[in-house]
């Protein structure tokens, strides 16, 4: 079967991020950026997939400027066979990356699109749960487990409070979770090969997607800090402030 | 224009969730007309006790065996088949409401906004982004507001004093994609994570599974719910649905204490809203440090059993009281 993966370019999750001064956004100036970790998770399952024969191609895709193009080339060296770029200055909102994957996973004629459950820079958590709903294909998200058998995907989903296992007619859409898998770490060699590899351009237009935000930013603000607390030497103090100064025991 | 709000309810069993008393309270601030949806089997009871509820005007019925598992295919469809007339469709930001919304919205060609932490007009809302470490404040341009509630930002207080009817709505047919084939739920009678008054969680600091006993019989002292890092439910010292943080679940108790815990950021996103903070560690640069109201350092193999047993003294006196949840 054809996987398409979706992958998008992000703050790295270890920088501490800046809001800008004016409250347009978060500084992003000479700031590390690398693939949003939840689209590794959904990639490497990808390239197991294929490892173990079920994935007979896997295509990465990705949403953005020239510079997302490093995404899908870490994409190609973990195992993609072949990668698209959809042109779009200005960070796309789900429900237009939504439109765009569904596109690209009718033209392409997936059997599976499988998505991180989030992006770690805004937080949504949409973009699966839209793409199937444009699509009209069942929804497997936030998946820690998944096997396909018999033209039907078996996902086990994190759910509050347990777990929950469904059985989902293909095509489908799934979303990984943090423990669906470890990805790999990718090695220099083929980092090398996947730079000579070409990258599709497309865009928006040619996937007849309307790009029109439908939402606006008004402004970006630090959250208020905490106030700075105090060191205790041991329990009895610890206990004492507890009781006395913060009255919660 | 009058707001009208539609709130789509998450039931846990036979009971409401807190999460959709908090989803209430955020529609309440909309200050329009509320209607709300139930949707599942033998769902009678709640909806009568929805429907007592005040400022609510109406409670919705949708009940049938397939809309019963939470399915995002069956539940979506009904939702976007009763959107029309509403200003507003509130849902919590839980699982449920995040398998759900999304959904819901892109059949109803709109763009949603998630987790939001504050109301500020019938269009402006503001939501936390980059695990928590900016908040960013959006109008929303649809003529349809469709949110995701965080619920911790709203209060789960219940507000008696409404006497609303309960109408049964068309159910639909089932779509038969998608089908559950299990459910393994923890089944402890613990307070839950989310809406207990008291957290205690613990990291990797503990290094093992049995260690992580010496956490869970603090939380037992305490009457308190038993949170994880990341770390620590990874090296599976804590089932998963432990984990706090931006993966996991976010939580704003009187009182977290964090065990062994350093504090990335992606944990913090899950706490720092709590009241009051305690962290225990013995690294004293951990950053846990810089959002603890009350920090001691030391070995938490020490100062745990320490701990409970003047916890255990204190609980004896007569006027002590601990924070409920």
């Amino acid at each position: 079967m054809k996987v398409l993966v979706g992958v998008k370019r992000v703050i790295d999750y270890n920088v501490n991020i800046r809001v800008k001064a004016d409250g347009t956004g978060v500084e992003t100036e000479n700031v590390r950026m690398s693939t949003n970790p939840f689209d590794e998770i959904a990639l490497e399952e990808a390239v197991r997939m294929k490892e173990a024969g079920t994935c007979s191609e896997l295509i990465a895709v990705t949403a953005g400027d020239e510079a997302s193009n490093e995404v899908l080339r870490s994409a190609l060296a973990m195992g993609a066979d072949r990668a698209i770029r959809i042109d779009v200055e200005q960070p796309p909102q789900p429900l237009n990356v939504a439109a765009l994957l569904a596109a690209v996973a009718r033209r392409e004629r997936v059997d599976l699109v499988l998505l991180g459950k989030q992006a770690i820079d805004d937080d949504a958590n949409q973009t699966g749960q839209m793409t199937a709903a444009l699509l009209g294909w069942p929804q497997g998200t936030f998946a820690s487990e998944l096997t396909i058998e018999d033209g039907r995907a078996r996902v086990a989903r994190e759910i509050d409070g347990g777990q929950q296992i469904l059985e989902l007619e293909l095509p489908a859409v799934v979303t990984a979770d943090l423990r669906l898998n470890e990805p790999r770490f990718v090695k220099l060699p083929a980092m090398m090969k996947a730079k000579k590899r070409p990258i599709e351009d497309c865009t928006p237009d040619a996937l007849g997607v309307d790009m029109r935000p439908r939402v606006e930013r008004i402004q970006v603000s630090e959250p208020v800090p905490r106030e700075a607390g105090v060191r205790v030497a041991d329990v009895d103090e610890l206990l004492d402030k507890l009781r006395n100064e913060a009255g919660v025991i | 224009m009058t707001n009208t709000i539609l709130v789509v309810a998450e039931t846990t069993a036979d009971t409401i969730a807190a999460s959709t008393l908090s989803t209430l309270t955020a529609a309440r601030e909309l200050r329009g007309t509320i209607d709300i949806l139930v949707a599942g089997v033998a769902v009678e009871a709640v909806a009568e006790s929805l429907a007592s509820m005040a400022d609510v005007r109406r409670v919705l019925v949708a009940e049938a065996a397939h809309l019963s598992g939470g399915l995002a295919e069956d539940l979506a469809d009904l939702v976007a088949a009763h959107v029309d007339g509403y200003t507003h469709v509130l849902v919590p930001a839980t699982t449920f409401g995040k398998n759900l919304l999304p959904r819901v919205a892109a059949l109803v060609d709109t763009q949603m906004v998630s987790d939001v932490t504050a109301i500020q007009g019938a269009e402006t809302f503001v939501h936390p982004i980059y695990a928590g470490n900016a908040n960013e404040t959006l109008r929303v341009l649809e003529p349809r507001k469709l949110l995701t509630i965080r619920p911790t930002a709203f209060s789960s207080e219940v507000l008696a004093g409404g006497g609303a009817p309960v109408e049964r709505v068309d159910v639909g047919e089932p779509k038969g994609q998608s089908r559950e084939a299990g459910l393994h739920v923890d089944a402890s009678d613990k307070p839950q994570l989310e809406s207990a008054g008291v957290v205690v969680s613990g990291g990797r600091a503990f290094g093992s599974a049995d260690n992580f006993r010496l956490l869970e019989d603090l939380a037992a002292d305490l009457n308190a719910a038993v949170g994880a890092s990341r770390a620590a439910v990874d090296a599976g010292y804590a089932p998963n649905d432990c984990q706090v943080g931006q993966t996991g679940k976010v939580v704003a108790p009187a009182l977290y204490i964090a065990v062994g815990i350093s504090g990335a950021i992606q944990h913090l996103a899950g706490m720092t809203d709590s009241r009051v903070i305690v962290a225990i560690n013995k690294d004293p640069d951990a950053p846990i440090f810089g959002v603890a109201d009350y920090g001691l350092v030391g070995d938490l193999f020490e100062i745990l059993p320490e701990l409970r047993e003047k916890i255990r003294v204190l609980r004896s006196e007569p006027d002590s009281e601990l924070v409920e949840a």
